[in-house]
């Protein structure tokens, strides 16, 4: 080509629509996102007269009415159903990681008698939907003189065949020749599981810690069916019972769930990153 | 010489050669360690207790107690298949709450893998504030679905609800203009808007109802980050070579679309289908907190499966049919994750090295 020719043109201004519009499409859907949660801020601040009678509704409230939080927060035992739901998760967290990673680590890397078989037992257990499940479990925590205590809400959901399943996928993956050096310095398999095992799998047990502590935080169905006293309500239910109580009295509901939520979410601001690839991570973790 | 090493297999465990071995192998029974038979039952002992109690012998219970009339009160009655035949003979309510847990998983998954698709083919252009989006995006999956649904509730609400006030706005706005005003059937037609009764509306013909829909519009707003956020995760693993390629061979955007990335997620897209559709199929705690009365009662159009599996063991006590229930649950589940099972061989591509 005759580049001998060539000549700087002014640079043209190019306008990118296409951006433009992509992006006008992602702030309408962010708008569709957030939006609930700003309705609810405000509407936890209106008197209730302002939602019965203000047409068309504002997003800024007229006054501004604290008095609704206390009002909410003291008709319920909030603060209790927040230990119930933070001790139960937690628990119930550190319990399935524990009894998980042991039984995958039998599972990825021990060689015993009817090993493959039992593993199929808990693939078949995987199968079956929780609902399956609900009433026999409820029978028997009920028998076991567990109904409405702690032991009901810790203690069946501290073991997950799913969590099995994925820990051991990645088990699987790690090189055998750790397991054999170890043994040939004399380490037990207990000591293997705690000293190789478990720190060369921190990234999935912190995914999946992430995925079983808000799992348990926000289940509704189990701690509803195991629970009858407000000593023992999680969050949820303590919720849904408020709901019962105040049906209309949306100021207050509203003011519940902003004290039900936003604790969660200033959480999700500061280790967004972390819960993102926690939760994806552990649900998408395919082998 | 070192190459010969570099390209030495691993040393693995020796391979069976009869017929026999290679069963036994398969099994796991010839490949046990004698130092290991204890160990291994000892690293279970802990989730294989849990396991029993809280899986296998529910499972048995469960289908027992499907045999069986009892109201938690008076022992329990054996009564053979009487649960199931009811249901299918003489209960009309379980072929409604079979048709919309249906409807429920048909509006939510599609809709869920579509938008959750778009969205992440749009972050993934490398645009500005991509973080800032998918952060926003993602928000509704971590909140508690009880208080967004007390949201939604309140924003779906026919007197109070912020949906409603919109359409009456809009229906005002509207008889204002002189251009609405002008046509006596645009007139007709604009007063006949009004807004729908969101959480109770019952369906008519193939319409849902907006009881379900409502529901439904819920579940994708607060799921659908997650799809989206999966989705992302797949799409930055597809290799930059092949878009690359497929440009020299004069591929325009919507063929790459089609023939590299569509079919490069499709595993993805199969195992958020699954996971989707169980979810859907067991909806629960989404129609409970939105439409539910103070008894937990819900509007026949918004009921689901395990909502009237509840009702059935918990309000009507009749423990029985709720097990009954839940083993058609099961048996829905089973067969459409078979079907998908073997559909997938027609769609999902798998990379083979």
């Amino acid at each position: 080509m005759a580049t001998s020719t060539y000549k700087p043109r002014p640079q043209a201004i190019v306008i990118p629509w296409g951006r433009i519009a992509l992006h006008i499409i992602l702030l309408i859907g962010s708008f569709i996102m957030v939006l609930p949660f700003l309705w609810m801020v405000s509407t936890s601040l209106k008197t209730s007269t302002d939602i019965l009678r203000e047409f068309p509704p504002k997003l800024i409230p007229s006054t501004f009415m604290i008095s609704n939080y206390s009002t909410a927060l003291t008709s319920l035992p909030f603060d209790r159903f927040y230990f119930n739901s933070l001790l139960v998760a937690t628990s119930v967290t550190v319990l399935q990681l524990l009894t998980s990673s042991l039984a995958a680590y039998a599972f990825a890397r021990l060689r015993f008698k009817g090993r493959n078989a039992l593993f199929f037992l808990y693939l078949v257990g995987l199968m079956i939907p929780f609902p399956v499940l609900l009433l026999p479990n409820f029978l028997i925590v009920r028998q076991l003189g567990w109904f409405d205590s702690y032991l009901a809400l810790i203690v069946p959901p501290a073991f997950s065949a799913f969590s099995i399943f994925l820990l051991r996928q990645y088990y699987r993956g790690l090189p055998m020749d750790y397991d054999e050096s170890a043994r040939i310095d004399g380490a037990s398999s207990l000591r293997i599981w705690w000293s190789i095992i478990v720190p060369n799998s921190r990234p999935a047990l912190a995914a999946l810690a992430v995925f079983t502590f808000l799992g348990t935080w926000n289940d509704f169905l189990w701690p509803l069916v195991v629970t009858n006293s407000n000593n023992m309500r999680t969050l949820p239910v303590g919720l849904s019972m408020f709901q019962g109580q105040f049906t209309v009295r949306w100021e207050l509901l509203m003011a519940a769930s902003v004290v039900a939520l936003i604790p969660v979410l200033i959480v999700y601001f500061f280790a967004q990153n972390w819960i993102i690839k926690g939760l994806s991570v552990s649900s998408g973790l395919k082998g | 010489m070192d190459s010969a090493r570099d390209l030495s297999p691993k040393v693995e465990a020796p391979q069976p050669s009869t017929l026999l071995q290679k069963l036994s192998f398969k099994l796991g029974i010839g490949v046990w360690r004698a130092d290991q038979q204890f160990e291994g039952y000892l690293f279970l002992l802990p989730s294989l207790i849990g396991f029993i109690i809280f899986v296998l012998a529910p499972i048995v219970i469960s289908l027992a107690l499907s045999f069986h009339q009892w109201d938690l009160i008076t022992p329990p009655v054996f009564i053979g298949p009487a649960n199931y035949i009811e249901l299918f003979t003489k209960d009309p309510i379980f072929g409604s709450v079979i048709k919309n847990t249906f409807w429920y998983t048909a509006l939510i998954v599609p809709v869920q893998i579509v938008l959750g698709f778009t969205l992440a083919i749009i972050l993934n252009m490398g645009l500005r504030w991509a973080k800032l989006y998918r952060m926003l995006y993602f928000m509704p999956v971590v909140a508690s679905v009880v208080a967004a649904a007390m949201v939604f509730r309140f924003l779906f609400n026919q007197q109070t609800g912020v949906i409603a006030a919109g359409i009456w706005e809009i229906k005002g706005s509207l008889l204002g203009q002189g251009w609405v005003q002008s046509s006596p059937q645009l007139l007709t037609w604009v007063n006949t808007i009004n807004p729908p009764d969101f959480l109770n509306a019952p369906g008519q013909g193939i319409w849902p109802g907006w009881a379900l829909v409502s529901v439904a519009i819920f579940t994708v707003w607060k799921n659908v980050g997650f799809t989206m956020v999966i989705y992302l995760a797949a799409l930055q693993a597809v290799p930059e070579v092949l878009y690359d390629a497929a440009k020299v061979d004069g591929a325009n955007r919507w063929r790459l679309l089609r023939f590299v990335t569509i079919p490069l997620v499709s595993p993805t897209t199969f195992f958020i289908l699954v996971i989707q559709m169980l979810g859907a199929f067991q909806i629960f705690t989404e129609p409970i907190i939105m439409s539910a009365n103070t008894q937990r009662q819900l509007p026949a159009a918004a009921a689901s499966i395990v909502t009237y599996i509840y009702q059935n063991a918990f309000s009507f006590t009749r423990m029985g049919k709720a097990a009954a229930i839940s083993w058609v649950l099961f048996a829905i589940v089973f067969a459409v994750t078979i079907l998908q099972t073997v559909l997938q061989r027609r769609w999902v591509y798998y990379e083979t090295d």
